[in-house]
C-alpha cells in the first residue's frame, strides 16, 4: 500500500497552535498501527482559526480536519481520516470551504497547496513559468508588462511598480540591487510571513525576473527577526533553487545570473522604512535617508536599487506567465490585481482573503471574518498596521482599494485590518499610537523623536481633564507639526490613528468616558 | 555558549568568515549573539578594529537594534506581544497576568537570572491573537491559564 499524504501546515500560526505536536503525534500513531503515511509540512491556508487543520489527499481531492490537537490524533485514525472519512472535526473537501471558494487566488494560488520547500510540486503547479518568460523577453519588455499590469507596490505606498523598475533599469552603474523588504512589523498584518513560509520560491522567482529586468545578479531579502521559521523555510528554499538551477549562475541554462542572500533585522520597527532598511542592510543604525537621491537611483550601497514588499515581488511570476491584461481585469479602478487582506484582531473567523480590489469592509468583516470574535459589535477597525486611521462602523460599506480608502482620510498601507469591538477604549489606542512611534522612533528627527512623547503627555492631560480645550488645540497642532515636519512615515503618519480616534470617538477622550472596559 | 567573555581569538573565529559580505556589521552581531547568546562588551573593540570603525560607531549600532543584548539571557525568556490585534484580544489583560504571575514588570530580569519578560510588537500571528513567544518557541491565542501551564513546562526544562 502506498503512504497516503498527510498535510499539517509549518506556518507559524499553526505552529503556534501546536501543529508540530500534531504532526509528531500523527507520525508516532501511523508507526504503533503500521499504517504508511507521508506527513507534508505545507504552508497555511490562511483559516486561521482552524489551525492546526491537517489535510489528507484522498482520491476525491483533500479533505480537511480542524482544528486538530494531538489529542484528537488516535480518534481521527479510528474513524478512517486517512480514506478522507467522516469526523467531529470534518471540514470536507477544503476547496470547497465557503472561505477558500469565493477567494481569487492569485498570489496564493500554491501557498496551503504544495510543500513549500519541493521544487518539483512548485514547477508541477505553474512555478517557474513567469521567469522562463523573462528570460526570452528584453528587459525593456520585463518592464513593459509589469508597468501595463497596473501592478502598485503592496507594502503600503502603492507606487507603480513598472516605474520604479524603469528608473532602476535607466541607471548605468557597475551593481544594482533587488532589496525585498521582508520587516513585515504592522500589527495586523502576515502577508508576507504566510507567503515565504508557504511558497518561497514565487518569491525567488519574482526577485529573480527583478534582476533580469533591471540588470541586478544581486538580491536581498531584509527579514525581520521576529519571523525564525520563515528564516528557516527561505533557507531550505534558496539551497533548493540553487541545486536545481533556478538561482545562482546560468539561471535554468541562460547564461544569466542572480543570487539572492537573507539578511535578518534587529528588532526594529523603523527599518521597513525603505531608506532604514537600506542603512540597516549596509550594517548601520536603522536610520532614515533624507530623500532625494531615490533609492532607485541610489540605494543600497549607493547603487541603484529596487526595494519592493514580498508580496509587490511575489505577484511578478504571474504577470508574466499570464500576462499584463490577466492581472490587469481584476480590481477596482486604479487599484489593480487582487489584493492579500488580513483580518485580525477581534475576529471570529481571522485569516487571509485574496480578492480582486473591490469588497467593502463590511463584506470582509462579516462575510469572511463573521463578525467579532467576544460576539459583542464591532466599534472600529484599523487598517494598515499602527500607522493607519481607525474607522469607524458607520464607514463600514467603504470599498477597500487605494483611492477609496484615502477619500475618507484613511489609507490601506500592507492590507491589515485589525478589528475591535465596543469595549475597546480609544484615547487609550491613540496613547498607544504615540507610545509606540516613541518606542521606535530612529531619532533622526525632532517631529517623531520628540512630538511623540509629548503626544502621550498631551493625551494623558485630555483624558484627565486638565485644560482640556487648550491640550486639545495643542494634540492638533502636534499632530499638524509631526505630519508636515517628520523625515518618514513613522513621525508623519502616526498622527492619523490619533486624529481619527479623537475625530470619531471624541466621547473615549472625556474624563468620564462611557467605554465599558474603563 | 562563551563560559566567560570571549577572547579575541573566539571573536575573530566567528567573525572572519563574514568579512567579505557587504556591510557585514549586523551579520556578525547576530553571529556573535547566536553563539553567545548576547553581545558582551569585549566584542566592541574587535570588531571596530576589524571593520574600521570607532567603537562608538559599533557601541551605536548594538545599541540601536532592540534585539542586541548586553548580558546574557535569563533562563525562561518571555516576549509579549503588545500590539494592536493582541489589544484586541485583551492581550492587555493576558500582560497583566504574566507580570501578575512572573512577580516583573516588562523589561525586567528576576534577581537570579531564571526569568525576563519583554514587550514584543507583533509576532505576526494577528489571525491568532493574543500571542508570545517563550524562549523562542511562539504560542498563539494564549489565556492566562494556558500561560501558566506553558511557564511551568519552558521553568521545568532542564
Amino acid at each position: 500500500m502506498s503512504a497516503v499524504s498527510v498535510y499539517v501546515p509549518r506556518d507559524a500560526s499553526a505552529v503556534a497552535l501546536d501543529a508540530d505536536g500534531v504532526a509528531a503525534e500523527i507520525g508516532r500513531q501511523a508507526r504503533e498501527r503500521g499504517v504508511a503515511v507521508r506527513i507534508v509540512r505545507n504552508g497555511s491556508r490562511g483559516l486561521s482559526w482552524l489551525e492546526p487543520l491537517v489535510e489528507v489527499a484522498s482520491p476525491e481531492g483533500r479533505v480537511a480536519y480542524g482544528p486538530v490537537g494531538t489529542a484528537d490524533v488516535a480518534n481521527l485514525f479510528e474513524a478512517g481520516f486517512l480514506a478522507g472519512a467522516p469526523h467531529r472535526l470534518s471540514l470536507g473537501p477544503i476547496d470547497q470551504h465557503p472561505y477558500l471558494k469565493s477567494q481569487q487566488r492569485v498570489t496564493f494560488a500554491r501557498v496551503g497547496v504544495i510543500d513549500p520547500v519541493s521544487v518539483a510540486e512548485y514547477v508541477a503547479y505553474d512555478g517557474f513559468q513567469g521567469l522562463r518568460e523573462a528570460l526570452q523577453t528584453s528587459p525593456v519588455d520585463i518592464v513593459r508588462v509589469v508597468t501595463e499590469s497596473g501592478l502598485r507596490g503592496r507594502g503600503g505606498a502603492a507606487f507603480p511598480t513598472g516605474i520604479k523598475w524603469k528608473t532602476v533599469l535607466e541607471q548605468a552603474a557597475p551593481q544594482k540591487y533587488i532589496a525585498c523588504n521582508a520587516d513585515e512589523g504592522d500589527s495586523g498584518t502576515f502577508a508576507d510571513r504566510m507567503l515565504m513560509e508557504g511558497d518561497p520560491f514565487q518569491l525567488i522567482e519574482g526577485m529573480t525576473i527583478a534582476g533580469l529586468a533591471v540588470g541586478a545578479t544581486q538580491g536581498y531579502i531584509y527579514l525581520r527577526v521576529e519571523y525564525p521559521h520563515a528564516h528557516r523555510v527561505l533557507g531550505e528554499a534558496l539551497a533548493a533553487a540553487r541545486r536545481t538551477g533556478f538561482l545562482g549562475q546560468n539561471i535554468m541554462g541562460s547564461g544569466a545570473h542572480f543570487d539572492i542572500d537573507v539578511r535578518l533585522g534587529a528588532g526594529a520597527y523603523i527599518c521597513g522604512e525603505e531608506t532604514s532598511m537600506l542603512e540597516s542592510l549596509e550594517g548601520r543604525r536603522g536610520e532614515v535617508r533624507v530623500r532625494p537621491p531615490l533609492p532607485a537611483i541610489k540605494g543600497l550601497f549607493g547603487m541603484p536599487t529596487v526595494v519592493n514588499n514580498v508580496i509587490t515581488l511575489a505577484s511578478v511570476p504571474a504577470i508574466l506567465h499570464k500576462g499584463a491584461e490577466a492581472y490587469r481585469q481584476l480590481g477596482s479602478g486604479k487599484s489593480r490585481g487582487t489584493l492579500p487582506i488580513q483580518l485580525a484582531g477581534n475576529l471570529k473567523h481571522a485569516g487571509l482573503v485574496e480578492r480582486a480590489f473591490g469588497l467593502t469592509l463590511r463584506e470582509l468583516l462579516y462575510d469572511y471574518g463573521g463578525g467579532s470574535a467576544s460576539g459583542r459589535p464591532l466599534r472600529a477597525v484599523q487598517i494598515g498596521g499602527p500607522l493607519g486611521a481607525y474607522v469607524p462602523a458607520s464607514q463600514f460599506d467603504t470599498v477597500v482599494d487605494y483611492e477609496t480608502l484615502s477619500g475618507i482620510g484613511a489609507l490601506l498601507g500592507h492590507g491589515g485590518i485589525v478589528a475591535f469591538d465596543d469595549t475597546v477604549d480609544m484615547a487609550r489606542m491613540a496613547r498607544y499610537a504615540m507610545a509606540f512611534c516613541a518606542h521606535e522612533s530612529c531619532g533622526k528627527c525632532t517631529p517623531c523623536r520628540i512630538g511623540s512623547t509629548r503626544g502621550v503627555e498631551v493625551i494623558d492631560r485630555i483624558v484627565a481633564g486638565t485644560d482640556r480645550e487648550q491640550n486639545l488645540a495643542l494634540l492638533n497642532d502636534l499632530c499638524e507639526t509631526m505630519v508636515h515636519g517628520s523625515l518618514c512615515g513613522l513621525g508623519g503618519m502616526t498622527p492619523f490613528p490619533v486624529q481619527s480616534a479623537l475625530k470619531y470617538f471624541p466621547e473615549d477622550f472625556l474624563p468620564q468616558s462611557p467605554v465599558a472596559s474603563r | 555558549m562563551f563560559d566567560t567573555q570571549p577572547s579575541r581569538e573566539e571573536i575573530l573565529a566567528l567573525i572572519t568568515p563574514l568579512k567579505d559580505q557587504p556591510g557585514p556589521l549586523l551579520v556578525m552581531l547576530h553571529a556573535i549573539q547566536t553563539q553567545a547568546g548576547y553581545v558582551p562588551a569585549s566584542v566592541i573593540p574587535v570588531l571596530a578594529d576589524e571593520l574600521n570603525l570607532s567603537r562608538a560607531e559599533v557601541q551605536g549600532v548594538v545599541s540601536f537594534y532592540h534585539h542586541f543584548r548586553d548580558r546574557p539571557p535569563a533562563r525562561v525568556r518571555i516576549e509579549v506581544c503588545r500590539a494592536e490585534s493582541c489589544q484586541a484580544l485583551h492581550g492587555d489583560r493576558l500582560a497583566a497576568h504574566v507580570e501578575q504571575r512572573t512577580q516583573l514588570r516588562f523589561g525586567e530580569s528576576s534577581a537570579d537570572g531564571s526569568v525576563s519578560l519583554h514587550p514584543v510588537y507583533c509576532l505576526g500571528l494577528c489571525s491568532a491573537s493574543p500571542a508570545l513567544m517563550i524562549d523562542g518557541a511562539v504560542h498563539a491565542r494564549v489565556t492566562p491559564e494556558r500561560f501558566d501551564e506553558l511557564l511551568a513546562q519552558a521553568e521545568a526544562k532542564p
